[in-house]
């Protein structure tokens, strides 16, 4: 038997503990906003909070949160750092595929929550886990500034060039 | 594969029309339905697809495009999968124009598989080519126009006046003496009547949408968790829903000699256990115990016949073969080059590359009597739900195909052989419940599927007034679609076109240009991968050209210039990067510029790359990018997928690289196929050349010359020639 506690609801689970957290959540509770995307600690999409701390939930059995506070991208939204990084993410259209934003967000909002005006070398050091094959990179940065800013920004546009260059 | 795809429809369609309805939903209001045979489209793909086309999923479906609902939400069915391109909004925002709709009414729906939902030019239902918003341009605008003329008419016959003298402005039709009525009361009225004989569409001037940055519709639902990927079905959705994971050979072609599940019987949650074509299937409750359940299996493979391919050795056999002349592709003057008074040789080589996206591939699929429905991210539905319809038996259209979100595509869920589909309705059938059927990302990464490796070699020349007199150009590699129902759209006379664009379209005005290829067979499976051929020929290409501007002794921008006098919008679209990384501006110590241009899909991408060397390695610190993409519908979108295929190219230039050591492929996962992270990410400036009245492709063109910008710009900072990708950047540090 295993106790903790996800999103602020208490669990008490039969399944062998030594099932990673992703599965957990994605196969009993159906919380699938957390995603799979490695299996390794590689690419960091299945991100989650444990006592306010970002983990690779595939790599973390259910033994190890025993007694433990998860927090997921189903109410990241609900804290106010939360709310604020998912803002940024609105407002500098970061998202393409979407596929490993739950993890960029859930890393984002870590760090933001500790650290308030993160350098870029603060952010390249907290979101280098997490791969985007669909490239938001400076998207995502972008967006973290944003959210330490508390300051909306219109999203990025291209500039168009006044009139086509001559050769 | 671009020429097929980016042929602009026929503007005649409208008269071309067969046959349009509109009528009333069940869910109420106007719901438009469209099918379309428009000008255009080549014979040769349709010939090719003909068959299969004919046959396709014939679904119970509401067959619309459109739905006004009475509550004046507009929903519109996107035919094309969400894979990261933005289709969920650009497209809609094609209909939104001409029905004048208020934006933030406006939902997005993926459409199922249906015949109805074609490509325009293709003839089935495929998302690909980067053609998603040119193949639609003409169709949806018209969707649109219809609806509101529809709605116009409405509200004009229940005033008494002439239809003329109202406009639309945000969902409301506005009468001449300034009535009023909303989208939404009216639609139930409009369904009733017949459709517009004649549309006419707005002109670009009058666009107020389109051109405009416009967010993703998509975008919430990806920030909060609750956005459904095919791999998030759970039994939520699908009552008694089981996992299944499939142990798949360690080469490809070997077969299931014998196995033994013993082991596998006592793992808790384990349902089955079923050999299928393609391996051993363990199905059970839950990802995990499949997991277990396929680690405790114990398998004897059959490797009699299956792959030896062997990337080592087919790196020399390749360059062997590209010193002999093959098929030719594109006839000029092979002995032109002799006349030459400075000549070079390159040979290049380009590995076998995975697509590897962020969701791992997995198919849903519930097979019950005669029926089976599927939810996947497919981005080929009318080949994926005939594959299925085999498979389990049924008549295609009892097939149900359910597109969902996928966690990007780049051309692998382009599934000429349906592998995983087939696999996952093979599982279903057999053990007569419905499964998710995932691959981990081993299988993902191990299953095939792969842009091919390719070698190429040029041989070239300058006369004494530093002009190319000669460019012979051998090409060696796979054929993407040999063997497939795209064999006879695309190859011709022996040579694939895939294998060869980039250099046969050459906008440069090379003379004497010959082009031969030789396609190769080892048992390895390939595919389309985002930008296709282009991923190859444009390192090629545009390696070559910067080699002969050095032989020229002239710069690598003015070089190119030269062979650009006839095609003003690839020589924009260079002279617009060029000015906007102030080429030729000198640098600070230890950096160095590279350039590259490429025409693919319609468009043309020029990208500055900035770079030097720190403590041993490369950096990259900017990228400057120039696109003519025709008229831009959405600047985000265009903005966006530019950086993407810059990043996803500089994963390719990088680190990207599949081989196979006696047929077993060495990579698994992201430790061992490493791709970009945000600790590498240049700053990435974006600027559009102005053009056009009709949009050209977006998702593809901004990759192919990225690698050889880089490598160009590794030339110039230190004088090393790099012609093999992933970049030997190790080699630098000697
Ligand atoms: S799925 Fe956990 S880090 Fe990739
Ligand atoms: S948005 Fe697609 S992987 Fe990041």
């Amino acid at each position: 038997m295993v106790l903790f506690t996800v999103n602020g609801e208490r669990i008490s689970t039969n399944v062998n503990p030594s099932t990673p957290l992703l599965w957990f959540l994605r196969d009993n509770l159906q919380l699938t906003g957390t995603k799979y995307g490695c299996g390794m600690a590689l690419c960091g999409a299945c991100t989650v909070h444990v006592d306010g701390n970002p983990i690779r939930s595939c790599s973390t059995p259910l033994s190890a949160v025993a007694g433990k506070k998860i927090t997921t991208i189903e109410v990241i939204g609900k804290t106010p750092v939360g709310k604020k990084v998912q803002e940024a993410w609105l407002a500098e259209d970061v998202v393409q595929c979407g596929y490993c934003q739950s993890g960029q967000i859930m890393s984002a909002a870590a760090l933001l929550a500790k650290n308030k005006a993160p350098t870029d070398a603060d952010i390249d050091v907290a979101m280098s886990g997490n791969i985007c094959r669909c490239g938001t990179y400076n998207r995502v940065r972008a967006a973290i500034k944003v959210a330490a800013s508390g300051k909306g920004s219109p999203a990025p546009a291209a500039a168009p060039a006044k009139k086509p260059a001559k050769a | 594969m671009d020429k097929l795809f980016t042929k602009q429809p026929s503007q005649n369609i409208t008269s071309r029309r067969r046959f349009l309805k509109a009528s009333a939903a069940t869910t109420g209001g106007l719901v438009i339905g469209f099918n379309l045979t428009i000008g255009g489209r080549l014979a040769t793909a349709q010939d090719a697809m003909a068959p299969v086309a004919a046959k396709g999923p014939n679904l119970n479906q509401p067959n619309a495009f459109l739905r006004i609902a009475e509550d004046g939400a507009v929903v519109v069915q996107v035919k094309h999968i969400e894979i990261g391109q933005g289709v969920l909004t650009s497209l809609p925002m094609l209909v939104a124009e001409e029905l004048g709709c208020d934006w933030s009414k406006v939902r997005s729906e993926l459409a199922p598989a249906a015949p109805v939902y074609s490509h325009t030019a293709f003839g089935m239902q495929i998302t690909g080519g980067s053609s998603s918003v040119v193949n639609s341009w003409v169709q949806l605008r018209t969707v649109g126009a219809m609806a509101r003329m529809m709605l116009v008419s409405t509200a004009a016959s229940r005033w008494k006046v002439d239809a003329a003298k109202c406009r639309v402005a945000n969902g409301m039709v506005i009468g001449p003496a300034g009535q009023k009525a909303a989208f939404g009361e009216l639609a139930d009225a409009a369904a009733m009547l017949p459709t517009p004989e004649k549309v006419a569409l707005k002109s670009v001037k009058d666009f107020t949408l389109i051109g405009k940055p416009t967010k993703r519709i998509d975008a919430p639902a990806k920030v909060d968790g609750t956005a459904k990927f095919g791999l998030d079905i759970t039994a939520k959705q699908i009552p008694n829903l089981h996992t299944a994971l499939v142990a798949h050979a360690p080469i490809f072609g070997a077969k299931v000699k014998k196995f033994d599940a013993s082991k596998v019987n006592g793992i808790s949650g384990v349902t089955h256990v079923v050999q299928i074509e393609s391996g051993v299937a363990v199905v059970a409750k839950s990802f995990w115990a499949a997991k277990n359940g396929r680690d405790a299996l114990q398998i004897e493979w059959d490797l009699e016949g299956g792959s030896t391919a062997d990337t080592a050795k087919m790196s020399k056999q390749y360059a062997d073969l590209a010193k002999t002349p093959g098929v030719v592709a594109k006839k000029g003057n092979p002995d032109a080059v002799k006349g030459a008074v400075k000549s070079l040789v390159a040979e290049f080589e380009l590995p076998y590359l995975a697509h590897a996206a962020m969701e791992p591939l997995n198919c849903t699929v519930s097979v019950a009597g005669d029926k089976c429905e599927l939810w996947v991210g497919s981005q080929l539905q009318t080949l994926d739900a005939a594959a299925a319809a085999r498979v389990a038996g049924v008549p295609v259209q009892n097939v149900k195909l359910n597109t969902m979100l996928a966690g990007g595509g780049f051309g692998r869920r382009t599934n000429l052989s349906s592998d995983y589909i087939v696999e996952a309705v093979e599982i279903a059938k057999k053990v007569g419940v419905p499964v998710k059927m995932v691959w981990t990302r081993e299988d993902d990464m191990k299953g095939g599927s792969y842009r091919p490796m390719f070698a190429h070699r040029v041989e070239a020349g300058l006369d004494a007034a530093n002009k190319i007199v000669g460019w012979n150009h051998t090409v060696v590699g796979q054929s993407l679609v040999a063997g497939t129902v795209f064999e006879g759209g695309f190859v011709k006379e022996g040579v694939d076109a895939t294998s060869v664009e980039g250099i046969v379209d050459t906008p440069y005005d090379i003379p004497n240009m010959h082009t031969t290829l030789h396609t190769t067979k080892n048992g390895v499976p390939v595919l389309f991968l985002r930008a296709v051929g282009h991923t190859h020929t444009a390192f090629a290409m545009e390696t070559t050209m910067d080699e002969l501007a050095k032989l020229a002794g002239q710069d690598p921008v003015a070089f190119r210039r030269g062979y650009l006098a006839k095609q003003p919008r690839v020589l924009n679209t260079l002279n617009l990067a060029a000015e906007k990384a102030n080429w030729g501006s000198s640098l600070p110590k230890g950096r160095a510029r590279g350039v590259a241009v490429h025409e693919s899909f319609g468009s043309v991408v020029a990208h500055v790359v900035e770079v030097s060397m720190e403590k041993g390695a490369l950096k990259i610190h900017r990228i400057v990018s120039a696109i003519d993409c025709g008229l831009v519908v959405n600047p985000l979108t265009v903005t966006a997928q530019v950086e993407s295929a810059i990043v996803y190219g500089m994963s390719a230039a990088l680190y990207g690289k599949v081989s196979l050591n006696d047929g077993v492929v060495e990579q698994s996962n992201f430790d061992s196929y490493p791709v970009m992270r945000m600790t590498e990410m240049p700053k990435v400036e974006v600027y559009f050349v102005p053009a056009g009245e009709a949009p050209t492709g977006v998702g593809e063109p901004g990759m192919p010359p990225i690698a050889p910008a880089i490598a160009n710009a590794v030339f110039a900072l230190t004088g090393k020639r790099l012609r093999s990708l992933p970049l030997d950047l190790a080699s630098l540090k000697a």
